[in-house]
């Protein structure tokens, strides 16, 4: 049987996680199918059809799919899976909302955040915040699954032709109504898919010396990111935090600034490709999975790094 | 207004966690317990709604191991008016605590059920949502902030995007962020008043419930080492090696 890929699209284009999660669902069967859900959303079915790892889109279009409300999403897609033997979507907040309910539905235990397929109904996934990693394997029949997107490489978003299929649209779930969303706007990277991300901690010692790691973040086109600590200390919003409790990177490069390196923090970057370290206490936990730590005093060791920046004759974007 | 709040009990979030050498699961002996966090923020925003007047009764749930059992006493300590322990052995699901929840909430008709957003021990992120489907209500998850109008809550959820809002009618589920509020700590008066705070036993069998597991665990290790970096004596050996030995700037 075929896997069913939920796709990810703001109603105008596929959100990017779904070809992280389609290289997933092509992993576990290469008969993969993708349903999109959505009102109005025929330009981001047309970009699902041409991935090439998707063989067939089915689409389902109504206005009360407009803003990707679980309840209404969830009857869709157990409906749909008779036909399917695994059901699969990403593993940020739109699937997390999203996957249990329909689990529930179809009384399948689900398999979160799948970091690896093994075969088709064993997987590895992260747990205790990626301090243990536990393989599983699923006896269900039907398999919901979750994938971490960051630990997938995206699929190819040209050349395929799927056929499209319409399908018809479901009841609407009338004791949720969805009230607006506001969505933080920053010409900067998104945190959760930079390829170089820079972070401050507690060692920033006001908001306002977090021009310091702005000014680099620039310089580099990187995400600014943050330990808890600088969060709950007010110097910066908390949709910077990376961590257990906040957001799981994995850059080409992080760059941790005045981070002690809390168990918490290292859950949310210690898998980044090449980690900096710059603290001024030689002891931090957090030169401990650095691979460059540099023991210095952040306030001298910032504006040397941008004045060496700007030496540079090019620096990748 | 009735609230049920379920809590779990995990690993202290400050634990630094080690594996077992066998492979079959983390070490838990002799290593300090908590409520899950973001169970003790749903616990205190019930607390608060009762403080305000908007709600009656909050009522603190747990299903798990005879010790399990001591979050529902913390939960009570400070201000759950009474508990529910459901008790049950071995690898609990999410699917299997989800139906158990729902027999009681079937049994008990609170308005709301709140719980932590996730659990920091198998980070599954699934009790709340499949309740909401068990029982087919509306789902509020990873809320950070609620404002009760009558019988509907407005809640705010953080989302990847940013934040977003949205009217639920009541009954409904809630799983709450560590952004919802600021857990409050259990004073030794209300520690030894909540000694005398009834706990109802009920086992998982009577309920009805299997919670044998459907995923078999075949082993559980230790994430893969980073291999030990090295010092640079300042920032220009840092750039120079980003720049041309990592190659990532």
């Amino acid at each position: 049987m075929a896997v069913l890929l939920i796709a990810e699209h703001n109603n105008k284009e596929l959100r990017p996680f779904t070809l992280n999660a389609a290289t997933a669902a092509s992993q576990i069967d290469s008969e993969v199918h993708a349903v999109i859900i959505g009102n109005n959303s025929e330009e981001a079915s047309k970009q699902l059809s041409e991935l090439p790892v998707i063989k067939k889109v089915l689409s389902v279009e109504a206005a009360h799919y407009e803003n990707f409300t679980a309840e209404n999403y969830a009857p869709v897609v157990f409906k749909l899976a008779e036909n399917y033997s695994h059901i699969i979507c990403s593993a940020n907040t739109f699937g997390k909302n999203l996957m249990p309910r329909i689990a529930a539905h179809l009384d399948t235990s689900q398999v979160s955040d799948i970091i690896k397929v093994i075969s088709s109904d064993t997987f590895v996934r992260p747990i205790y915040a990626g301090n243990a990693f536990a393989t599983v394997r699923s006896n269900d029949n039907k398999k919901c699954v979750t994938i971490r997107p960051t630990s997938f490489e995206p699929c190819e978003s040209s050349g395929g032709s799927a056929p499209i299929e319409k399908i018809d649209a479901g009841e609407e779930f009338s004791n949720t109504k969805f009230v607006k969303r506001e969505e933080i706007k920053s010409d900067r990277p998104e945190l959760g898919t930079a390829r170089i991300v820079v972070s401050g901690g507690r060692g920033m010692q006001s908001g306002d010396n977090f021009k310091l790691i702005t000014e680099i973040a620039d310089k580099l086109g990187a995400a600014i990111g943050a330990s808890r600590a600088a969060v709950d200390a007010g110097y910066i919003s908390n949709d910077h935090q990376v961590g257990q409790t906040g957001k799981v990177v994995v850059p080409d490069l992080y760059i941790a600034v005045g981070i002690s390196g809390a168990i918490q923090h290292l859950a949310g970057m210690k898998e980044s490709k090449v980690i900096v370290a710059i603290n001024k206490d030689g002891e931090a936990p957090i030169f401990s999975v650095a691979d460059y730590g540099l023991e210095a005093d952040l306030f001298e060791a910032l504006p040397q790094f941008m004045e060496e920046l700007n030496k540079l004759n090019t620096i990748q974007k | 207004m009735k609230i049920l709040v379920a809590v779990k009990r995990v690993i202290d979030y400050n634990v630094q966690i080690r594996v077992k050498e066998d492979g079959t699961g983390v070490v838990t002996d002799n290593v300090k317990m908590s409520t899950n966090p973001p169970d003790d923020n749903a616990i205190e925003e019930a607390v608060k709604i009762k403080e305000v007047g908007k709600a009656t009764e909050v009522v603190a749930i747990t299903v798990g191991e005879e010790k399990a059992q001591e979050t529902v006493r913390k939960a009570l300590a400070v201000g759950a008016d009474r508990g529910i322990h459901v008790k049950a052995d071995g690898i609990l699901e999410p699917l299997a605590v989800s139906k158990i929840l729902q027999k009681v909430v079937e049994k008990e008709k609170p308005d709301l059920v709140f719980m932590g957003k996730q659990a920091i021990d198998d980070d599954c992120n699934q009790t709340g949502q499949m309740l909401s489907a068990l029982l087919n209500w509306p789902q509020a998850t990873f809320a950070s902030k609620i404002d009760i109008k009558d019988n509907k809550l407005e809640v705010t959820r953080e989302i990847d995007e940013g934040l977003e809002t949205i009217e639920i009618n009541v009954p409904a589920i809630v799983t709450c962020d560590l952004r919802l509020n600021e857990p409050r700590y259990a004073s030794l008066p209300n520690i030894m008043k909540a000694k005398k705070k009834p706990i109802e036993e009920i086992s998982a069998s009577d309920l009805g419930v299997d919670t044998s597991p459907r995923v078999e665990q075949i082993k559980v290790e230790e994430p893969p080492k980073r291999k030990a970096g090295i010092k640079v004596a300042n920032v220009a050996e840092l750039v120079q090696k980003l720049k041309n030995e990592a190659k990532v700037i």
